[in-house]
């Protein structure tokens, strides 16, 4: 696969390369991933690349991908005004 | 993992990191860092990531002064292969009430003393620095160029790569267990990676200091209290500063990366370890923000998350050795604000537990001050 090509947060254009790096570099955790390089954190939160990093994780520990830790899942799902929040809207 | 070490530092926050790097330096020899999670997994990688020098007390405006010149020359003195994002785009404190103003007034009297460079601003000088601020009610406001912000995630990832050359192990996803003492004095850390025998042990665990210092048989007087925060998603830059208001208890600030990060302390918080994020907090931090930053009410929220202070009775810090187990040293109860001022903190512990001249004195920091009562209470906490 053309690993420095191949996107995987797309709301953060990160690349497969650069999570295999940091994978190589000892980072073993998806939160750790998403705090040095911010996979995840776009406005997506992490729908798409969550999973692919789980798998990338999970074939260098070797154990089952639903062994990879997960971060927490919190609101809001989707993007939410702060006029929303703050009721005027 | 090694079964003797000459420190121990349990904790890989910004405050363990750095008391590594700081003894390292230094010339200290075997050094390994204990920590539960990742590091900057507890309350550094959850902070708010402000850096300003605007304190009420004297301690906290000195440390966070001296602090901000090592932030600035960070990336080279730590030759950091990313970059710490250090802005300095100020602080901005704005003063709704004219009881609020009187202590800015006394809190700026105490920074000039010190040479930090506040200036006290007029609400229209407050809006041509921040033109979306509002000042409707506003008395007036004091701002601090050389404030800003750091990314607390590149900050000890800095530490700990320059700690790391210098031969400091680190041991992450290990817990202790149990401190070991004889004859008054700690000689064992006991962890779930095993045993590691060492005479000096710092405690760097921010919040769980108190449970750390627990298992050597004292009672810590700081207790954890959450705070949440929320990042939007990221727009052209338009607000330089950081903005603090005591009054709505909030302080917004828009990041290198266009996002803003924003939060609100909440006085009904229990003591307690929930880091849980709540939908109450979404509410009241957006009526704060929306309130002091109109123009906010068109951002939209991406995400949401809390970590925990580890509050001392007077929001100052306790840096100290504990009297019934000699060694093991206490680095906690930094308030909320322990990120800012871990560089020069950890330079002040390091140069107290090798018996160099200390650069100010760390006394103040004692847990003596508890019971004499005489408290270093600090005036400027969100």
């Amino acid at each position: 696969m053309q690993t420095k090509e191949t996107i995987v947060c797309r709301c953060e254009d990160i690349t497969l390369d650069e999570i295999k790096s940091l994978i190589s570099q000892g980072y073993r955790t998806i939160d750790e991933i998403k705090r040095v390089i911010r996979a995840g954190m776009g406005p997506c939160q992490g729908r798409t690349c969550r999973m692919l990093i789980a798998q990338e994780l999970a074939k260098v520990c070797g154990i089952p991908v639903g062994e990879v830790l997960m971060p927490t899942f919190r609101a809001p799902v989707k993007p939410v005004k702060l006029g929303t929040f703050a009721g005027g809207e | 993992m090694q079964k003797q070490a000459n420190v121990v530092i349990i904790g890989g926050g910004i405050i363990g990191c750095a008391v590594a790097y700081e003894l390292a330096i230094r010339g200290v020899k075997d050094i390994v860092v204990i920590e539960k999670q990742y590091l900057s997994s507890g309350a550094t990688g959850r902070c708010g990531a402000g850096v300003r020098q605007q304190w009420g007390t004297e301690t906290n405006a000195i440390l966070a002064r001296d602090s901000v010149r090592r932030f600035e020359g960070m990336n080279e003195e730590l030759e950091y292969d990313r970059d710490i994002e250090f802005k300095q785009g100020g602080y901005l404190m704005v003063s709704y009430t004219q009881n609020e103003w009187n202590q800015y007034k006394k809190n700026v009297a105490v920074q000039h003393s010190l040479g930090i460079p506040t200036k006290m601003l007029t609400p229209q000088e407050a809006m041509e620095i921040v033109p979306h601020l509002n000042i409707n009610g506003l008395v007036g406001a004091t701002f601090c160029q050389t404030d800003g912000h750091a990314n607390p995630f590149h900050v000890v990832d800095a530490y700990f790569k320059a700690a790391s050359r210098l031969g400091v192990k680190f041991e992450t996803y290990t817990s202790v267990t149990g401190i070991k003492r004889e004859k008054g004095k700690v000689t064992s850390v006991q962890t779930t990676k095993g045993d590691i025998d060492t005479p000096l042990v710092i405690n760097a665990c921010g919040y769980a200091a108190g449970t750390i210092c627990e298992m050597a048989g004292f009672e810590l007087p700081l207790y954890p209290q959450r705070h949440q925060a929320l990042v939007t998603e990221p727009v052209e830059p338009c607000q330089g500063p950081m903005v603090i208001s005591l009054h709505y208890r909030l302080y917004c600030q828009q990041t290198p990366h266009g996002s803003f990060i924003m939060g609100v302390g909440d006085p009904h918080e229990p003591k307690d370890f929930n880091i849980n994020s709540s939908w109450e907090f979404l509410e009241d931090v957006a009526r704060q923000a929306t309130t002091v930053l109109p123009l906010l009410k068109n951002l939209r929220v991406v995400r949401q998350w809390s970590g925990l202070y580890d509050m001392s009775p007077d929001a100052n810090p306790i840096l100290d050795e504990i009297p019934e187990a000699k060694g093991m040293w206490v680095a906690a109860g930094f308030s909320g604000h322990g990120f800012m001022v871990a560089p020069q903190t950890a330079v002040l512990l390091a140069q107290k537990i090798l018996g160099q001249e200390c650069f100010m004195p760390i006394e103040r920091f004692g847990l003596d001050r508890f019971r004499r009562g005489e408290l270093l209470l600090e005036p400027a906490v969100v």
